[in-house]
């Protein structure tokens, strides 16, 4: 929309009250009824009714009686295609929203549970930018659509306004409404590009030097942090880079503690973010983990679940 | 991806493309008859090939094969009528734009402008025809209109039968059918066009102001209504039903015709029976209005002409009404006056024969002037002369080879020649054409005459007596005056002379008769007049626009209501319970202002003792339905109805 337009259009808001009384965010299920929903013809309406008017003074030049009765019959089954699209909003309920998982930055999914008590055909839904059709038919009584929300920041995000609207059933109207619904979706922390792995505890170590003297698995390039006595000189010689023998990690079958209280040299969110990865990094090797945040500890754990709680804690943080 | 495809039109669903050409194909049929064939036989391969194209292959029509096409259209409509306005043209080249206007339907905005411009080309196909058939055809022709906008919504019910597709609509115009009459009533006439009225280039249907062998027998095989006659009293007898049009004076030979005289007054007139009736007169396109014998006064914006032809100032395009006051007893034209020789006009070189014939019975009878025309009719009568619609032609001598060679003719030649015999003997005489006869329909109170009821008589002048009519074919074939054209010739079709479907036809001509009083007369004046039933005078536009709004109003509150009503969920067992109570208060049992089902029940147990067991187990059932589960099972639903319903059955034995 342009800047001028929307910016009427917030004015109007402001002025008027009917239009904005159902700005405030309501708790689910909504019912629209007849005081929240608006219509106003569609460009197509406005043309059609020209015509209808150059159909009109037509049959009035030419004293053409049967063409004024079809120019009225036109005219009024338009007036009534209004109270059809009036009819078509009319009685419809949103009675829940789900939402999906998405990292900030990415769409979030939501879904939205539509029920009426007859079947609704040609229904819109419009979020943001996004928009999508949808039919409440008999055969279920209910419509579930789902639209994707852009986010920015982790967290609790509140739902935008959403508009539910059609123009059946000839297009020459536009019936809509729109809902606030008093919901917010949580937004999971991005993880961060790359980092290091989390740094393994003491008994680790100890475990880790176990498997000391095994033959190494693979040679791969040499990383900042690598202890020097890993270095296959004999091999780095031969190469321009350093390498380093990388031993089959049995770090990997380890269980990763991770703790919000370690990261201490890090700034807030950046914390937040490689914590983010680190989890991300369990979930992809199906590895067990804890979490300790500040004020909420997460017992070991794996599978979905626990990586959704663990996320959530996250996002939840201050 | 679903919600990704808003930010670009998507292109037009093949459904509604369907639907569209459809719609087009529709427009273009119901135009087919006054289109000139060849167009009709070339736009609709283009709108079956673009069809075919679209549902195949996908592609758009490059433009230089649309560019081609539309100069093709022009200049074939050019060729055609010299014009690219006008009504017959400007029609013509519409629906040419409007088959074109598919080659270049990509997206859902294109079929919504072709919908309505198809609207438009339908409503110009009543321009040519206002029949009540007509007007619901091209309706009906909205149908797959509005099914095309609908196909063009998003997220709609997937039924591919056409009927179920095309339903809807009807639906929808079926419920704006009142808001449609209402404003149709209402919606304030113009008193005069705004610009040029209709031309006039259609064929003429009906008489003409000539008449000549072969012009009448195209009419006297048309059965289409000319025009409906609904008298003030009872009508006239089948034999005094002549319905004057065209008083034809001059006759060069081959052609009699009407010499349009202005400024001369109508011939004088004495009257000494009168009959008052109204026509309604389907378009002529020509002036003349035909009148029962001879009137006494032409209608409002009309006039009489010296042989008291009635003329409308402006020719006849739509259905006309009007009332007139006509002798039936008379003596026209008592005088003749200084131009005595008009009416005894005859081509020098024609005819030898009959003008001898003429001036032989001159001679016979010298001055005796009934005896003359009674020779005539004899002469027809006993002459051999035979009644047929399809007379052997004639040469240059019409009249000779008639009246002495062939004998075979109708209508025309018999008043032709009997004319032309009386004009010979020195009797003024004239051709008048006209209607006669018609078809009492006592369902209707009127009369209903066809075009194939046209005739044509004469008209003698006799002393003393004025202009008589004299019917020559009557002296031939009576039953031509009592049974119409066709039954006398004897050729009717087979399918006439079943009754029943004679009387169906009948019937559904009173029918068509009311759609023309009712809907296609509802001209500015009867619209004024309309209100004097309730004490307003005249009903002025304003005051139209008024009754408009409000009853446009009215309607929009109805289908408010309409729009605004919720239906209500329905508690069967609530309801079940409700019927209980209003029974039991009927028992003396009266439920109290927030006393539970348990113990309204239970109270009523008690009140009424006989029935105790089956009051205890209404309530446990009822208690059961409404609290022991979630979803009440329907079996126990149905049960609980059914026992309240056998309670309130039983009669009560106190």
């Amino acid at each position: 929309m342009r800047p001028d337009l929307r910016r009427m259009q917030q004015w109007a808001e402001r002025r008027l009250p009917a239009l904005t009384r159902y700005r405030r965010a309501e708790p689910l299920p909504v019912e629209l009824h007849r005081r929240r929903i608006y219509i106003v013809p569609t460009r197509f309406g406005l043309g059609f009714t020209v015509l209808l008017m150059v159909m009109l003074v037509g049959a009035l030049n030419y004293s053409n009686n049967a063409a004024l009765l079809l120019t009225c019959l036109l005219g009024a089954a338009c007036a009534a295609s209004m109270l059809v699209a009036f009819r078509t909003l009319d009685g419809l309920e949103l009675q829940r929203i789900h939402s999906g998982h998405a990292v900030a930055g990415q769409p979030i999914e939501i879904r939205f549970d539509f029920a009426a008590p007859s079947a609704r055909f040609a229904l819109r839904l419009d979020m943001g930018e996004s928009s999508t059709s949808f039919a409440v038919d008999l055969a279920h009584d209910s419509a579930s659509v789902t639209l994707p929300l852009p986010t920015v920041s982790r967290g609790w995000q509140a739902l935008p306004r959403v508009r539910v609207w059609t123009t059946w059933p000839l297009g020459l109207f536009r019936a809509w409404s729109w809902l606030h619904p008093e919901q917010s979706v949580l937004v999971w922390p991005q993880p961060e590009a790359a980092g290091p792995p989390p740094e393994a505890r003491a008994d680790d170590d100890q475990r880790r030097r176990l498997h000391q003297g095994e033959d190494p698995a693979t040679l791969r390039d040499y990383r900042r942090g690598d202890p020097i006595r890993h270095v296959a000189w004999k091999a780095s010689a031969r190469h321009r880079d350093l390498l380093v023998k990388d031993f089959e990690a049995p770090a990997s079958r380890q269980d990763w503690q991770l703790d919000w209280h370690q990261l201490g040299q890090l700034e807030h969110e950046h914390r937040i973010a490689r914590l983010a990865r680190w989890l991300d990094e369990a979930a992809a090797h199906g590895r067990h983990h804890s979490l300790e945040l500040p004020g909420e500890t997460i017992e070991r754990g794996s599978g979905p679940v626990h990586y959704m709680r663990c996320m959530d804690a996250l996002a939840k943080l201050p | 991806m679903k919600y990704a495809a808003t930010a670009a039109t998507p292109p037009l669903g093949e459904r509604a493309f369907g639907l569209l050409c459809l719609t087009v194909a529709v427009v273009l049929a119901l135009h087919a008859p006054h289109l000139p064939w060849w167009l009709t036989l070339s736009l609709a391969p283009v709108l079956g090939w673009r069809w075919w194209q679209r549902s195949h292959r996908a592609g758009h029509i490059p433009a230089w094969v649309k560019l081609p096409l539309l100069g093709v259209l022009a200049l074939a409509i050019l060729a055609e009528y010299g014009n690219l306005f006008g009504q017959t043209p400007g029609t013509a080249l519409a629906i040419g734009l409007l088959v074109l206007k598919t080659l270049e339907s990509e997206r859902p905005r294109d079929a919504r402008v072709g919908v309505g411009f198809a609207c438009f080309v339908l409503m110009a196909a009543l321009l040519f025809s206002q029949s009540m058939t007509s007007t619901a055809v091209v309706a009906l022709g909205l149908l797959p209109a509005l099914a095309t906008l609908r196909a063009l919504e998003p997220a709609q019910p997937t039924q591919t039968s056409l009927p179920r597709t095309l339903l809807p609509g009807l639906g929808l115009l079926a419920a704006a059918l009142p808001l449609a009459m209402l404003a149709f009533v209402f919606v304030p006439r113009l008193g005069s066009p705004l610009w040029g009225a209709p031309n006039a280039q259609q064929e003429l249907t009906g008489l003409s102001d000539t008449m000549s062998p072969s012009g009448f027998t195209q009419l006297l095989i048309d059965d289409s209504p000319a025009m409906r006659v609904s008298f003030d009293g009872p009508p006239p007898p089948p034999d005094q039903r002549y319905f004057r049009a065209y008083v034809m004076d001059h006759y060069d030979g081959t052609t009699w015709q009407y010499h349009d005289v202005v400024n001369q007054p109508p011939a004088p007139l004495q009257a000494s029976r009168t009959l008052r009736y109204r026509i309604s007169l389907e378009p002529t396109h020509q002036r003349v209005l035909p009148t029962l014998d001879v009137p006494l006064d032409a209608p409002a914006g009309a006039h009489l002409r010296r042989d008291r032809v009635v003329m409308a100032d402006k020719s006849v395009n739509d259905l006309l009404s009007y009332s007139v006051t006509s002798a039936t007893q008379y003596r026209l034209q008592p005088v003749l006056g200084p131009h005595r020789q008009r009416w005894l006009q005859l081509p020098a070189d024609f005819n030898p024969r009959t003008l001898a014939l003429g001036r032989s019975w001159r001679q016979r009878y010298g001055d005796d002037t009934p005896a003359i025309v009674r020779a005539a009719l004899t002469l027809f009568h006993d002459g051999g002369f035979r009644y047929t619609l399809a007379p052997p032609p004639l040469g240059r001598n019409a009249m000779d080879d008639f009246l002495f060679d062939t004998r075979q003719g109708f209508c025309e030649h018999y008043a032709s020649a009997f004319t032309v015999l009386m004009r010979a003997a020195g009797i003024p005489a004239r051709v008048v054409t006209g209607y006669q006869g018609g078809y009492w329909s006592s369902a209707g109170h009127y009369l209903l005459v066809r075009q194939s009821d046209a005739h044509a008589w004469s008209e003698v002048w006799l002393a003393g007596r004025g202009w008589v009519r004299v019917d020559p074919t009557a002296a031939v074939r009576p039953q031509r005056i009592d049974l119409g054209a066709a039954a006398a010739a004897g050729n009717q079709l087979p399918w006439t002379e079943s009754g029943w479907l004679q009387s169906l036809r009948n019937h559904w001509d009173i029918v068509n008769h009311w759609w023309n009083e009712g809907v296609i007369g509802f001209n500015a004046l009867r619209q004024r007049g309309m209100l004097t039933s309730f004490g307003v005078r005249r009903a002025d536009p304003t005051l139209l626009a008024e009754l408009l709004a409000g009853s446009c109003a009215l309607a929009g509150a109805l289908g408010l209501a309409w729009a605004l009503r919720r239906k209500q969920h329905a508690d069967p067992a609530r309801a079940a319970l409700r019927g209980l109570e209003r029974y039991l208060a009927r028992q003396g049992v009266v439920r109290r202002l927030g006393e539970g089902p348990r113990h309204y029940l239970s109270r009523a147990a008690r009140a009424l003792p006989g029935r105790r067991a089956e009051l205890t187990g209404l309530m446990d059932c009822y208690l059961e339905l409404r609290y022991a589960h979630d979803e009440p099972p329907p079996e126990s639903l149905r049960h609980f109805l059914r026992a309240a319903r056998n309670f309130r059955r039983v009669r009560v034995v106190k």
